[in-house]
């Protein structure tokens, strides 16, 4: 197989790298730049727990190619935190004790911001019908949507 | 077989062509040898882990600016590398092509949406896919190119089987082709699942045009009731050119169900799809009839 060059940033940073065509872009991000935030759940596209920004949209990084995210940008779990100042989604997760495994909340908290990218204040419906994709087993969900809810409040 | 969905096992080389030619140069080269086109990747990448779907070439066209626009001057023209979610946002499409809009929004989650697209889901000819049933009802085209030259095919041509389509190994969809809706047409989709993300037991798309009380035009879609998506044709029969009553659409409701074959799989069974098929029917003709501006 021959190896495909990429030049794409993670979390704001240039990075160039020599991937299989096969590579995954979940094994690059955690095997290689040790981003171990995205978490591998399913592989198939069903639990949302690999989720990442490419371009600032919620993609899988289970189904993308590493050498398909040549030229974007993506942004991890690692990436909404400035320095020691956290996102205010993650801030709210943490008030609302939205967390409990925390194997979702990576996912889970890029799919919020870009929900609130999108629509700056959703309904419980909209937020619901938005994180549809991305499976949490242990809270039931009720404050993950009071988190994102809280969220979308306090910026307004 | 075990199948580990962590990796992706098999090798294969990746070709990103920048242009619309170069990717059909690409498809010529290799049109005896097994290639495939990425988009999404949604679809195939998940065969390609769980069946051991097989290429020697992946072809990416998901950059390619040609393959990248939407265009609503007439009608609606979707280029085939666009991403579902792009298409929901469109102010048109929620206007005026609500079955589209209410088929992409059934579609799995947004992260899917994000990467998959139109053309991917029409030719990846699932008997289930939730775009087909609208395109076929609204009359949508797809257009093939090749190094030889261009045609268009109705998407309701177009599917042949499971997974099965009239493309040629050199040819691309480049883009979508639908129709302009007429001010008086209406339409609407409707699918069952056991939840939302699901891929559907059963989906449906209804688009009619009316004059008066009368229906002039329409057509009844339904998938996973078949090897592809099919129209019911005796029951837009029973409808065309009639004074539409809620007497009426139960009839041609119960006709739509006794028109349909569908199968006992995984996901329904015969007896719960025929039944659940007249109620969907019934409801969604009523809504595209409203949404035409009709009234009962």
């Amino acid at each position: 197989m021959k190896k495909v060059e990429i030049e794409f940033a993670v979390n704001g940073k240039k990075r160039s790298l020599s991937v299989k065509p096969n590579d995954l872009l979940i094994n690059i991000i955690r095997n290689d730049l040790f981003l171990t935030g995205s978490k591998y759940g399913c592989g198939i596209g069903e639990c949302g727990a690999c989720t990442v920004l490419l371009n600032g949209e919620p993609v899988l990084s289970c189904l993308t190619l590493a050498a398909a995210v040549d030229g974007k940008e993506i942004t991890t779990i690692e990436g909404l935190a400035k320095g020691n100042e956290l996102h205010p989604m993650q801030i709210a997760f943490l008030k609302n004790a939205a967390v409990q495994c925390g194997f979702c909340t990576p996912g889970m908290i890029l799919t919020a911001t870009a929900l609130l990218k999108e629509n700056p204040n959703p309904s419980e419906d909209e937020i619901r019908d938005y994180i549809r994709g991305n499976i949490c087993r242990c809270t039931g969900y009720i404050q993950i949507v009071k988190a994102i809810k809280s969220c979308a409040t306090e910026a307004q | 077989m075990q199948t580990n969905t962590k990796i992706l096992a098999q090798e294969f080389e990746y070709l990103a062509p920048k242009t619309l030619d170069e990717t059909l140069i690409l498809l010529d080269n290799y049109k005896d040898k097994s290639a495939r086109i990425l988009a999404g990747g949604t679809d195939l990448l998940v065969k390609m882990k769980t069946i051991d779907l097989k290429t020697d070439y992946l072809i990416n066209i998901k950059n390619i600016p040609e393959l990248n626009f939407i265009d609503t001057a007439d009608g609606l023209k979707i280029g085939a590398a666009v991403p579902l979610s792009h298409i929901e946002r469109i102010g048109k499409v929620k206007e005026r092509y609500a079955a589209l809009y209410e088929g992409i929004k059934s579609m799995a989650v947004i992260a899917v949406r994000n990467m998959g697209t139109i053309a991917g889901n029409i030719g990846n000819a699932s008997p289930a896919a939730d775009t087909v049933p609208s395109l076929i009802a609204y009359g949508a085209e797809v257009k093939l190119v090749s190094k030889r030259g261009e045609r268009t095919v109705l998407v309701e041509d177009f599917v042949t089987g499971v997974g099965k389509t009239v493309i040629e190994a050199d040819e691309l969809i480049t883009q979508v082709n639908i129709p302009e809706m007429n001010k008086n047409s209406g339409s609407a989709f409707s699918k069952k699942g056991r939840v939302k993300a699901d891929i559907a037991k059963i989906n449906l798309a209804v688009c009619l045009e009316r004059e008066g009380n009368i229906c002039k035009d329409c057509k009844i879609v339904l998938g996973s009731v078949a090897v592809k998506a099919i129209r019911v044709k005796e029951a837009e029969g029973l409808l065309k050119g009639q004074t539409v009553s809620t007497s009426l659409i139960d009839k041609i409701a119960k006709r739509a169900s006794e028109e349909i074959k569908p199968i006992d799989d995984i996901r329904s069974s015969v007896e719960y799809r025929t039944e659940i098929a007249r109620v969907m029917v019934e409801d969604t003709v009523r809504i595209a009839w409203e949404r035409a501006g009709g009234e009962l």
